[in-house]
């Protein structure tokens, strides 16, 4: 079949799906819904490898389908796309790939839920928005693609709509990333009036002349690409849940845990980071922009780990841990390596997969407990979820000796901490020590986070007792208000009412289904190989080949190629402070068991600060929140009733009506009044016009 | 004599001819048997006019830059009666003729009292808007334009809420002042360019002593139409005070005079004058999109809330109006008929909940999602489409005005961008506490999902808003043209 053809139809499928789950979903029942969906979903995977092999390995060009035309105004031309090159071909199969594994385990995961073909069609939709996106041709559909993903994000976030926390939180997602979005559209903007064009390949030939000139914006001049890059910037840290608007991620935690992998782990949240890459050409000659980019990268890194280590909540813990490793990869392309980025979204999409659903898989077997501190000795119950697990963790803590080989995250984070170095000590990028320094502390957080979850989940006594949790669970309505406080737990679906006893009563932790089981373990396998595998085309020797110009290197940065020259230290620290963090870990959780509970206890002002996470949702509640509401009730209640009101319409002559009785008088005049006076001025409008044009 | 000679002339008053028949039938009919011939007269005349209006969009040749179908006769000395359409006036009369059968349709069961007044009121409606696109004499298009509040005041005197005379008392007070400028400025102008044809008009450079006044006399009529900031206190008062196919008439259409009469008399008329109020217009407008944006967010009532969030939405029309380039022109023109297929929608949702509990206070609600999960997907893409989500038509106008008011003031638009932001907090905030959440209130227990009634109306709003907001060149290449022209007569006016 013609690849086009093939292409097009891989992108258009899971629409399809949506569309026959989301209108006939009751009509031809759950199991339909599912397979159709997860059908179309395998059929666009499928497709997606077909790419990235034949670009990979098989010497295929870069090409763009045509589809339609979008909007053309003027300059202002935009097309229905499908732009197929070395980025779009990783982030199909990324998407491709978690996406359909994430259907699957949903036979599992969902399978009491009675909304299936609703939660069905939503996952579908996400998967066709963040297709669209990723093969976007111009900035209108990669737009598109932006918002559409959102969308998607706020109905899967608030699927079980009846739960406040849940509908609270997507309104949250939804709001922080227009924030994005609203700096974002002013960066499409500003590239359109500077270039005339919105089209990325007219647009991207045309960067180098510009570079080093002016831009008038807000009647102030600012470097013209600096200026660009960072309201483009904006956009990237509200979808990708970067410092100041990564409030929303934790909070997206209420939306059922597959799509917690897919949507807020491995594809959408890495959006932002795609998008940096892609723009490679205007960042090259933004430095500011990409300084601005390396610094909140890194701050995100190390902020977000350090409320991680505090987090009791099992998805929370990997939420943060989201947050951080996306802080990672936008540090990477703020010192300009952004193969190492693309590199690090690649790995990070299988092993935060892995851990968000192998955290489904203990949720599931717990009966919807999410708290950790309830947790403990789960590795016998759930062995092949402990296994995973232990995977995704090594994989995510960047295990491996160097030059010798480990998981998946050992390529990728080695080489954008290498990167940051080299960055530094050739003075390619200013924020480089910086970075390359929160990394390593970073890397060593992330470590003992890891390492406490696993330890705290499946190792040590167990936490939870047949009357413990009975007593815990009965109701369901304490179990809410409980969750409330501390950690999130999943609502029971309806159907679960009706034999309510099976789950509230003693607990039995168990494994889950096979349908389950699989997707974890070929995630797995991705969190072990994809590193040794893929490191040589990503960010190896064969790089050039690869990539074949979708991302631009400027003429000075050779950071990718100096990063394999660091000295030795450079290289063995990762794995010094991976294995110090992890052995805080094991010290804290393990062999001194008890001891953190009692460090929570003592509340010290380090632990109150870290686990209210840094006090930001209580800052932008006063600020934003209740600012909004502040300003809305003045500009309603004083501006419009007693100012405009009151000096107006009411003013003129209301006071003189107010008396019910009168009104009721003219009650019936009004139109006639006015119908009246109106004929009067055609009246006298055409006998003036006779009177003077006329005979 | 081909018909398309008097095309327009049809299309105008075939409505007018249908009242005809209601008074007709009612002589013959009595009670409900005159009620049924009513509706059924009315929605079949209303259907014929959109099969006119929509042959006529399918015959219009939109690569041509003047006005077509022209019919032009002597009337009195000076006023002709002078029809014709171009590529913008003709989608407005396509927008009337299309949400009309909807109007028609969405009174069908829930208007029982005066049926007959009723809808002849509609249709004499139907024939005055469209007559407003349609004319293109001074006093011909003044008659039209004045003359559509009459059955606008006697939908909202008869048939509307508790409080509609104070909404009629306010709409009086403001609509009159403007007229009144209005008509001045237009005698004035046949007296001194000495023809009432609006095409001749805009060629005529009227001095820049005279074009400020002028413009203003303009804009004061206008404005109170769309309404900008802070002559909008009326629409929400109005609307909340409407039948729910009045809003929808309301919110769809007659808001639009105003946006059009902009492009049709102040930025070709006056554009000196225009380029030195723009930032007057930027300001009122960045005004509207954020403070009725705010002001929407803390509402307790879902019309006016929805209302509110009308005159925000015109915000961006009046700014990509006076911006002057393509992209703002266009936009604004895409963005009005946008709005009229969604802002009709919601109203439309307000209606359905309306017609069954009877109230439009949002706590009265909460948790509709699980008794109505198709109402659910509807009002949710109508509200999204509503926040200018991509891929709705609700996204094309805002964006095309953004950009568009970035070229004159870089200010203008990072407040109408920081629109999408709030857009989305008041929009999200209702959905989710009339839709989300457990059903608390017993009363709506036994709330039932829209009928099939119900569904066929929202059919063609929903098919409307995607395909537009996927395929805006449906529109934006019938405009395209005409808007050009009107472009680069004031970017040579101005000498920009």
């Amino acid at each position: 079949m013609d690849i086009q053809l093939l292409v097009t139809l891989g992108v258009f499928a899971p629409l399809l799906g949506a569309a026959i789950a989301g209108l006939f979903g009751r009509r031809i029942g759950n199991f339909a819904s599912q397979a159709v969906t997860t059908g179309l979903l395998f059929f666009s995977c499928f497709v997606a490898w077909t790419v990235f092999i034949q670009h990979t390995w098989g010497h295929m060009e870069a090409f763009t389908v045509q589809i339609a035309p979008f909007i053309n105004v003027g300059d202002f031309q935009s097309n229905w796309a499908i732009r197929i090159d070395a980025l779009s071909a990783v982030m199909l199969i990324v998407v491709t790939s978690v996406s359909s594994l994430v259907h699957l385990y949903s036979w599992g995961y969902m399978a009491e839920d009675d909304s299936r073909p609703r939660f069905f069609a939503y996952l579908s939709l996400f998967t066709f928005a963040m297709l669209a996106l990723v093969t976007a041709a111009d900035f209108m559909q990669l737009f598109f693609g932006w918002e559409g993903v959102g969308l998607a994000s706020y109905l899967l976030i608030g699927f079980w709509y009846k739960k406040p926390t849940a509908s609270a939180a997507a309104i949250k997602a939804f709001v922080v990333n227009r924030v994005g979005d609203f700096g974002f559209a002013l960066g499409i903007i500003t590239v359109f009036w500077m270039f005339g064009t919105i089209q990325f390949a007219e647009l991207f030939p045309m960067i180098a002349d510009r570079a080093g000139t002016g831009w008038e914006f807000l009647g102030h001049t600012w470097s013209a690409l600096d200026l660009a890059g960072a309201l483009l910037f904006v956009g990237a840290m509200g979808k990708s849940a970067q410092f100041f608007l990564h409030t929303w991620l934790p909070d997206a935690m209420e939306g059922p845990t597959p799509v917690s992998a897919l949507i807020h782990a491995a594809t959408m949240v890495t959006a932002g980071v795609y998008m940096v890459c892609l723009l490679s050409p205007i960042y090259e000659y933004a430095p500011t922009a990409s300084l601005l980019i390396a610094i909140t990268g890194a701050v995100t890194a190390l902020f977000a780990a350090t409320v991680g280590l505090m987090q009791n909540d099992i998805k929370r813990v990997i939420a943060y841990s989201t947050c951080s490793q996306l802080g990672y990869m936008f540090f990477a392309a703020g010192v300009g390596v952004y193969e190492s980025a693309m590199f690090h979204l690649f790995t990070h999409a299988f092993f935060k997969a892995l851990l968000f659903l192998g955290a489904g898989s203990v949720i599931h077997g717990m009966h919807h407990e999410q708290d950790m501190r309830k947790m403990g000795g789960l590795w016998k119950l759930l062995p092949v979820t402990y296994a995973v697990m232990l995977i995704g963790t090594i994989a995510i803590t960047g295990l491996g000796i160097p030059e010798i080989g480990g998981f998946a995250g050992f390529y990728s984070k080695d080489s954008i901490i290498e990167s940051a170095y080299a960055a530094a000590t050739t003075g390619h990028s200013a924020a480089g020590y910086f970075a390359f320094i929160v990394g390593l502390l970073a890397a060593a957080l992330t470590s003992y986070y890891s390492w406490r979850l696993i330890f705290m989940t499946f190792h040590n006594k167990p936490q939870w007792t047949e009357e413990a949790h009975a007593a815990h669970a009965h109701g369901h309505d304490d179990h809410a208000t409980d969750a409330q406080l501390e950690t999130h737990s999943e609502p029971l679906p309806d159907a679960h009412d009706d034999h309510a006893h099976d789950h509230h009563g003693p607990l039995h932790p168990h494994e889950s289904p096979w349908v389950m089981l699989v997707p974890l373990i070929l995630l797995s396998v991705g969190a072990v190989a994809a590193g040794f595998i893929f490191a040589p085309h990503f960010i190896g020797h064969h790089e050039n080949e690869f990539w074949r110009g979708a991302i631009f290197s400027g003429a000075g940065n050779h950071v990718l190629h100096d990063s394999h020259e660091v000295p030795k230290w450079v290289k063995w620290a990762p794995l010094v402070v991976t294995l110090i963090g992890a052995a805080f870990a094991l010290y804290y959780y393990v062999l001194r068991e008890g001891l953190a509970k009692r460090m929570a206890e003592a509340k010290g002002p380090l632990w109150t600060f870290l686990y209210n996470k840094w006090f930001f949702d209580e800052l932008y509640d006063v600020v934003f929140v209740r600012g909004a509401r502040a300003l809305g009730d003045l500009f309603w209640k004083v501006g419009d009733v007693k100012i405009i009101d009151g000096l107006g319409p009411n003013g003129a002559a209301w006071a003189s009506l107010k008396s019910a009785a009168r009104l009721g008088k003219i009650q019936s005049g009004y139109v006639y009044h006015y119908a009246f006076v109106m004929l009067l001025g055609v009246a006298g409008l055409l006998a003036f016009v006779i009177a003077t044009f006329g005979a | 004599m081909a018909v398309t000679d008097h095309i327009l002339s049809l299309v105008t008053f075939l409505p007018l001819v249908g009242a005809a028949a209601i008074l007709l039938a009612r002589f013959v009919a009595k009670g409900e048997g005159a009620a049924n011939a009513a509706r059924w007269i009315a929605l079949g005349t209303t259907l014929a006019t959109l099969g006119v209006a929509a042959w006529l969009t399918a015959v219009f040749d939109p690569s041509q830059v003047g006005y077509q179908f022209v019919e032009r006769y002597e009337w009195f000395r000076a006023a002709q009666y002078h029809l014709g359409v171009d590529g913008v006036s003709i989608l407005f009369v396509l927008l009337t003729a299309f949400l009309m059968p909807l109007c028609i349709a969405a009174s069908w069961t829930t208007i029982k009292d005066r049926v007959v007044d009723y809808m002849i009121a509609f249709l004499v409606l139907e024939t005055l808007v469209i007559g407003v696109f349609t004319s293109l004499d001074l006093f011909l298009f003044y008659i039209f334009f004045e003359g559509t509040l009459v059955p606008m005041f006697i939908i909202i005197g008869v048939w509307g809420g508790q409080n509609r005379i104070y909404a009629a008392y306010k709409f009086f007070l403001y609509t009159l002042l403007g007229s009144v400028l209005m008509l001045l400025a237009m005698l004035w102008m046949a007296f001194e360019a000495g023809t009432t044809s609006i095409p001749a008009l805009k060629e005529y450079a009227f001095s820049a002593q005279a074009q400020p006044l002028l413009w203003l006399a303009f804009f004061a009529s206008f404005a109170v139409k769309m309404p900008m900031w802070p002559v909008h206190t009326w629409l929400p008062d109005a609307h909340v005070q409407a039948p729910t196919a009045g809003s929808v008439i309301l919110a769809g259409i007659l808001l639009k005079l105003g946006g059009y009469g902009f492009i049709l008399f102040n930025l070709p008329m006056f554009p000196q004058a225009s380029q030195q109020f723009a930032p007057l217009v930027f300001a009122l407008s960045v005004i509207a999109i954020v403070y009725t944006s705010l002001v929407a967010f803390r509402q307790t009532d879902i019309k006016k809330l929805i209302a509110y969030s009308s005159v925000a939405h015109m915000g961006f029309v009046t700014m990509g109006i006076f911006a002057g380039n393509e992209q703002g022109v266009q936009g604004a023109v895409f963005q009005m008929l946008s709005h009229g297929l969604i802002s009709g929608a919601l109203f439309l949702c307000v209606g359905v909940v309306y017609d069954r509990m009877h109230t439009r206070e949002i706590a009265f609600y909460g948790g509709l999602t699980s008794k109505m999960p198709w109402f659910a997907a509807i009002f949710l893409m109508f509200t999204m489409a509503n926040v200018g989500l991509p891929g709705t038509s609700g996204f094309i106008g805002e964006i095309l005005t953004m950009t568009a008011v970035y070229e004159v003031s870089t200010w203008a638009a990072l407040f109408a961008a920081s629109g999408v932001i709030f857009s989305a907090v008041y929009a999200l905030t209702l959905y989710r506490n009339v839709m989300f959440g457990e059903i608390t209130n017993p009363a709506l227990k036994t709330i039932t999902d829209i009928d099939l009634r119900e569904l066929a109306i929202f059919v063609p709003l929903i098919v409307g808003t995607l395909w537009l907001g996927v395929q805006p060149g449906l529109v934006l290449d019938v405009t395209a043209a005409s808007v050009e022209g009107v472009t680069t007569a004031y970017r040579a006016a101005i000498g920009g």
